[in-house]
Protein backbone atom coordinates (compact mmCIF):
# COMPACT_ATOMS: atom_id res chain seq x y z
CA UNK A 1 0.00 0.00 0.00
CA UNK A 2 2.99 2.04 0.45
CA UNK A 3 2.84 2.85 -3.29
CA UNK A 4 -0.22 4.89 -3.39
CA UNK A 5 0.55 7.12 -0.20
CA UNK A 6 3.74 7.35 -1.89
CA UNK A 7 2.49 9.04 -4.91
CA UNK A 8 -0.11 11.29 -2.70
CA UNK A 9 2.82 13.12 -2.12
CA UNK A 10 2.69 15.07 1.26
CA UNK A 11 -0.85 16.48 0.32
CA UNK A 12 -2.57 13.84 2.26
CA UNK A 13 -0.62 14.82 5.37
CA UNK A 14 -1.18 18.65 4.39
CA UNK A 15 -4.76 18.14 4.48
CA UNK A 16 -5.32 16.40 8.01
CA UNK A 17 -3.24 19.71 9.06
CA UNK A 18 -5.19 21.97 7.53
CA UNK A 19 -8.58 20.11 8.86
CA UNK A 20 -6.90 20.39 12.73
CA UNK A 21 -5.83 24.46 12.07
CA UNK A 22 -9.56 24.81 10.71
CA UNK A 23 -10.79 23.30 13.74
CA UNK A 24 -8.62 25.56 16.41
CA UNK A 25 -9.58 28.83 14.11
CA UNK A 26 -12.67 27.73 14.36
CA UNK A 27 -12.68 27.32 18.27
CA UNK A 28 -11.06 30.66 18.75
CA UNK A 29 -13.70 32.31 16.28
CA UNK A 30 -16.40 30.53 18.47
CA UNK A 31 -14.81 32.10 21.75
CA UNK A 32 -14.11 35.59 20.20
CA UNK A 33 -16.19 37.13 23.51
CA UNK A 34 -15.14 35.38 26.22
CA UNK A 35 -13.15 36.70 28.71
CA UNK A 36 -9.66 35.21 29.29
CA UNK A 37 -10.16 33.08 26.36
CA UNK A 38 -6.60 32.79 24.75
CA UNK A 39 -6.72 32.44 21.10
CA UNK A 40 -4.26 29.19 19.44
CA UNK A 41 -2.81 27.55 16.54
CA UNK A 42 -0.57 25.61 15.11
CA UNK A 43 2.65 26.28 13.36
CA UNK A 44 1.45 24.61 9.88
CA UNK A 45 4.89 24.98 8.45
CA UNK A 46 6.73 23.51 11.07
CA UNK A 47 4.62 20.41 11.55
CA UNK A 48 4.48 19.81 8.00
CA UNK A 49 8.33 19.73 7.68
CA UNK A 50 8.09 17.44 10.33
CA UNK A 51 5.79 15.28 9.75
CA UNK A 52 7.55 14.75 5.99
CA UNK A 53 10.95 14.58 7.38
CA UNK A 54 9.98 11.98 10.20
CA UNK A 55 6.79 10.32 9.25
CA UNK A 56 3.93 10.24 11.68
CA UNK A 57 5.30 8.17 14.97
CA UNK A 58 3.01 5.36 15.47
CA UNK A 59 0.32 5.82 18.59
CA UNK A 60 0.39 1.90 20.83
CA UNK A 61 -1.03 3.24 24.15
CA UNK A 62 -4.02 5.37 24.98
CA UNK A 63 -1.61 7.58 26.28
CA UNK A 64 0.60 8.91 23.36
CA UNK A 65 0.16 12.08 21.51
CA UNK A 66 0.95 11.96 17.68
CA UNK A 67 3.78 13.30 16.28
CA UNK A 68 1.69 15.69 13.94
CA UNK A 69 -0.17 17.21 16.78
CA UNK A 70 1.94 17.00 19.86
CA UNK A 71 1.71 19.15 22.97
CA UNK A 72 4.04 21.34 21.41
CA UNK A 73 1.87 21.72 18.32
CA UNK A 74 -0.93 23.74 20.00
CA UNK A 75 0.71 27.48 20.33
CA UNK A 76 -0.76 30.52 21.19
CA UNK A 77 -1.03 33.41 19.32
CA UNK A 78 0.38 36.91 20.39
CA UNK A 79 -2.30 39.49 19.88
CA UNK A 80 -1.61 42.40 18.15
CA UNK A 81 -3.74 44.72 20.88
CA UNK A 82 -4.75 42.80 23.57
CA UNK A 83 -8.49 43.43 24.76
CA UNK A 84 -8.55 44.38 28.34
CA UNK A 85 -10.71 41.41 29.39
CA UNK A 86 -7.73 39.26 28.73
CA UNK A 87 -9.00 37.90 25.71
CA UNK A 88 -6.60 37.52 22.73
CA UNK A 89 -8.97 36.60 19.86
CA UNK A 90 -8.69 39.33 17.04
CA UNK A 91 -11.95 38.68 14.70
CA UNK A 92 -10.03 39.99 11.87
CA UNK A 93 -6.64 38.48 11.86
CA UNK A 94 -8.83 35.32 12.83
CA UNK A 95 -11.00 35.37 9.56
CA UNK A 96 -7.65 36.22 7.55
CA UNK A 97 -5.93 32.83 8.92
CA UNK A 98 -8.85 30.96 8.56
CA UNK A 99 -9.79 31.63 5.12
CA UNK A 100 -6.00 31.38 4.16
CA UNK A 101 -6.34 28.01 5.47
CA UNK A 102 -9.22 27.04 4.09
CA UNK A 103 -7.62 28.01 0.45
CA UNK A 104 -5.25 25.75 1.43
CA UNK A 105 -7.22 23.15 2.24
CA UNK A 106 -8.99 23.48 -0.77
CA UNK A 107 -5.74 23.34 -2.72
CA UNK A 108 -4.58 19.96 -1.29
CA UNK A 109 -7.85 18.89 -2.29
CA UNK A 110 -7.34 19.49 -6.10
CA UNK A 111 -3.53 18.25 -6.06
CA UNK A 112 -5.05 15.00 -4.39
CA UNK A 113 -7.62 14.41 -7.06
CA UNK A 114 -5.45 15.07 -9.77
CA UNK A 115 -3.42 12.61 -7.89
CA UNK A 116 -6.32 10.29 -7.77
CA UNK A 117 -7.44 10.75 -11.61
CA UNK A 118 -3.83 9.70 -12.55
CA UNK A 119 -3.82 6.49 -10.70
CA UNK A 120 -7.40 5.91 -11.97
CA UNK A 121 -6.54 6.50 -15.39
CA UNK A 122 -3.13 4.18 -14.81
CA UNK A 123 -4.91 1.69 -13.13
CA UNK A 124 -8.24 1.01 -16.40
CA UNK A 125 -4.76 1.66 -18.90
CA UNK A 126 -6.99 3.81 -21.00
CA UNK B 1 -20.86 19.93 30.57
CA UNK B 2 -18.86 18.00 28.43
CA UNK B 3 -16.17 19.25 26.24
CA UNK B 4 -16.64 19.66 22.91
CA UNK B 5 -15.75 16.61 20.00
CA UNK B 6 -16.17 18.42 16.84
CA UNK B 7 -16.47 21.90 14.68
CA UNK B 8 -20.61 21.41 15.03
CA UNK B 9 -20.47 20.71 18.34
CA UNK B 10 -18.33 23.76 19.03
CA UNK B 11 -19.98 25.97 16.47
CA UNK B 12 -23.64 24.71 18.15
CA UNK B 13 -22.51 25.51 21.83
CA UNK B 14 -21.73 29.00 20.58
CA UNK B 15 -24.58 29.78 18.69
CA UNK B 16 -26.79 29.11 21.66
CA UNK B 17 -23.94 30.99 24.37
CA UNK B 18 -24.84 33.63 21.85
CA UNK B 19 -28.84 33.14 21.95
CA UNK B 20 -28.28 33.22 25.89
CA UNK B 21 -26.85 36.74 25.41
CA UNK B 22 -29.93 37.97 22.85
CA UNK B 23 -31.95 36.90 25.44
CA UNK B 24 -30.59 38.75 27.88
CA UNK B 25 -30.79 41.87 26.20
CA UNK B 26 -34.27 41.17 25.17
CA UNK B 27 -35.46 41.13 28.34
CA UNK B 28 -33.67 43.85 29.84
CA UNK B 29 -34.81 46.09 26.59
CA UNK B 30 -38.24 44.95 27.13
CA UNK B 31 -38.01 46.05 31.22
CA UNK B 32 -36.39 49.54 30.16
CA UNK B 33 -38.73 51.45 31.34
CA UNK B 34 -40.29 49.66 34.12
CA UNK B 35 -40.47 50.88 37.43
CA UNK B 36 -41.12 49.67 40.92
CA UNK B 37 -42.10 51.57 44.09
CA UNK B 38 -39.26 50.11 46.15
CA UNK B 39 -35.39 49.79 44.98
CA UNK B 40 -35.43 45.97 45.66
CA UNK B 41 -38.54 45.40 43.51
CA UNK B 42 -36.93 47.36 40.62
CA UNK B 43 -35.56 45.39 37.44
CA UNK B 44 -31.90 45.08 37.52
CA UNK B 45 -30.39 44.79 34.03
CA UNK B 46 -29.20 40.66 33.53
CA UNK B 47 -25.69 39.69 31.23
CA UNK B 48 -24.59 36.53 30.99
CA UNK B 49 -21.27 34.97 31.67
CA UNK B 50 -19.52 33.00 29.20
CA UNK B 51 -17.03 31.23 29.86
CA UNK B 52 -14.33 28.40 27.45
CA UNK B 53 -14.92 25.01 27.59
CA UNK B 54 -12.09 23.05 26.77
CA UNK B 55 -12.06 19.73 25.02
CA UNK B 56 -10.93 16.56 26.94
CA UNK B 57 -7.99 16.37 23.96
CA UNK B 58 -7.73 20.20 23.88
CA UNK B 59 -3.60 19.47 23.66
CA UNK B 60 -4.28 17.16 20.92
CA UNK B 61 -7.28 19.32 18.68
CA UNK B 62 -7.12 22.55 20.46
CA UNK B 63 -10.97 22.50 20.17
CA UNK B 64 -13.28 24.83 22.40
CA UNK B 65 -16.30 25.88 23.05
CA UNK B 66 -18.48 28.53 24.60
CA UNK B 67 -20.61 27.96 27.76
CA UNK B 68 -22.71 30.43 29.61
CA UNK B 69 -21.31 30.23 33.46
CA UNK B 70 -23.99 32.13 34.86
CA UNK B 71 -26.48 34.86 34.34
CA UNK B 72 -25.68 37.92 36.82
CA UNK B 73 -27.55 40.97 37.67
CA UNK B 74 -25.86 44.23 37.29
CA UNK B 75 -24.45 45.68 40.04
CA UNK B 76 -26.14 49.49 39.25
CA UNK B 77 -28.49 51.54 41.37
CA UNK B 78 -32.10 51.58 40.23
CA UNK B 79 -32.21 55.33 39.13
CA UNK B 80 -35.17 57.42 41.36
CA UNK B 81 -37.12 59.46 40.06
CA UNK B 82 -40.01 61.90 41.09
CA UNK B 83 -43.12 61.27 39.47
CA UNK B 84 -45.81 61.91 42.21
CA UNK B 85 -48.57 61.03 39.60
CA UNK B 86 -47.74 57.83 38.89
CA UNK B 87 -49.60 54.74 40.64
CA UNK B 88 -46.58 53.01 41.82
CA UNK B 89 -45.15 56.43 43.34
CA UNK B 90 -44.24 55.99 47.19
CA UNK B 91 -45.38 58.31 50.13
CA UNK B 92 -42.65 61.43 48.70
CA UNK B 93 -43.92 60.89 44.98
CA UNK B 94 -40.90 58.55 44.45
CA UNK B 95 -40.11 55.83 41.56
CA UNK B 96 -37.40 53.66 41.26
CA UNK B 97 -36.46 52.78 37.05
CA UNK B 98 -35.32 49.78 35.83
CA UNK B 99 -31.05 50.34 35.57
CA UNK B 100 -30.86 49.36 31.87
CA UNK B 101 -28.49 51.35 29.51
CA UNK B 102 -30.77 51.25 26.03
CA UNK B 103 -27.38 52.36 23.76
CA UNK B 104 -25.46 49.54 26.05
CA UNK B 105 -27.83 46.97 25.05
CA UNK B 106 -28.00 47.79 20.89
CA UNK B 107 -24.51 47.54 21.28
CA UNK B 108 -24.76 44.42 23.34
CA UNK B 109 -27.15 43.28 20.63
CA UNK B 110 -25.35 43.83 17.59
CA UNK B 111 -22.01 42.42 19.06
CA UNK B 112 -24.36 38.80 19.88
CA UNK B 113 -25.73 39.22 16.21
CA UNK B 114 -22.19 39.51 14.96
CA UNK B 115 -20.72 37.00 16.55
CA UNK B 116 -23.85 34.71 15.74
CA UNK B 117 -23.24 35.28 12.34
CA UNK B 118 -19.41 34.49 12.46
CA UNK B 119 -19.97 31.12 13.56
CA UNK B 120 -23.00 30.32 11.14
CA UNK B 121 -20.52 31.67 8.09
CA UNK B 122 -17.75 29.36 10.17
CA UNK B 123 -19.86 26.19 9.87
CA UNK B 124 -21.01 26.30 6.29
CA UNK B 125 -17.50 26.95 5.25
CA UNK B 126 -16.36 24.30 6.97
CA UNK B 127 -19.63 21.80 5.53
CA UNK B 128 -18.53 22.60 2.15
CA UNK B 129 -15.18 21.56 2.35
CA UNK B 130 -16.51 18.05 3.95
CA UNK B 131 -18.73 17.74 0.99
CA UNK B 132 -15.74 18.00 -1.30
CA UNK B 133 -13.35 16.12 0.59
CA UNK B 134 -16.33 13.06 0.85
CA UNK B 135 -16.28 13.71 -2.84
CA UNK B 136 -12.38 13.34 -3.47
CA UNK B 137 -11.23 11.03 -6.52
CA UNK B 138 -14.66 11.50 -8.12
Amino acid sequence: MTGFSDSLGVHATALTLRSQRNDILASNIANAATPNYKARDIDFDALLTSAIAEGEMATTHKDHLSSASSAQGVLYRQPVSAALDGNTVELGVEQMQFSENVSGYQASLSFLNQRIAGLMSAIKGE
Amino acid sequence: MAGPTNIFDVAGRAMSAQMVRLNSVASNLANADSVSTTKDGAYRAIRPVFEASYSDATLKSGLATVDVAEIVALDREPTRIFRPDHPLADREGYVFQANVDQDEEMVEMMEANRQYQNTVSVVSTMRTLMMRTLNMGR
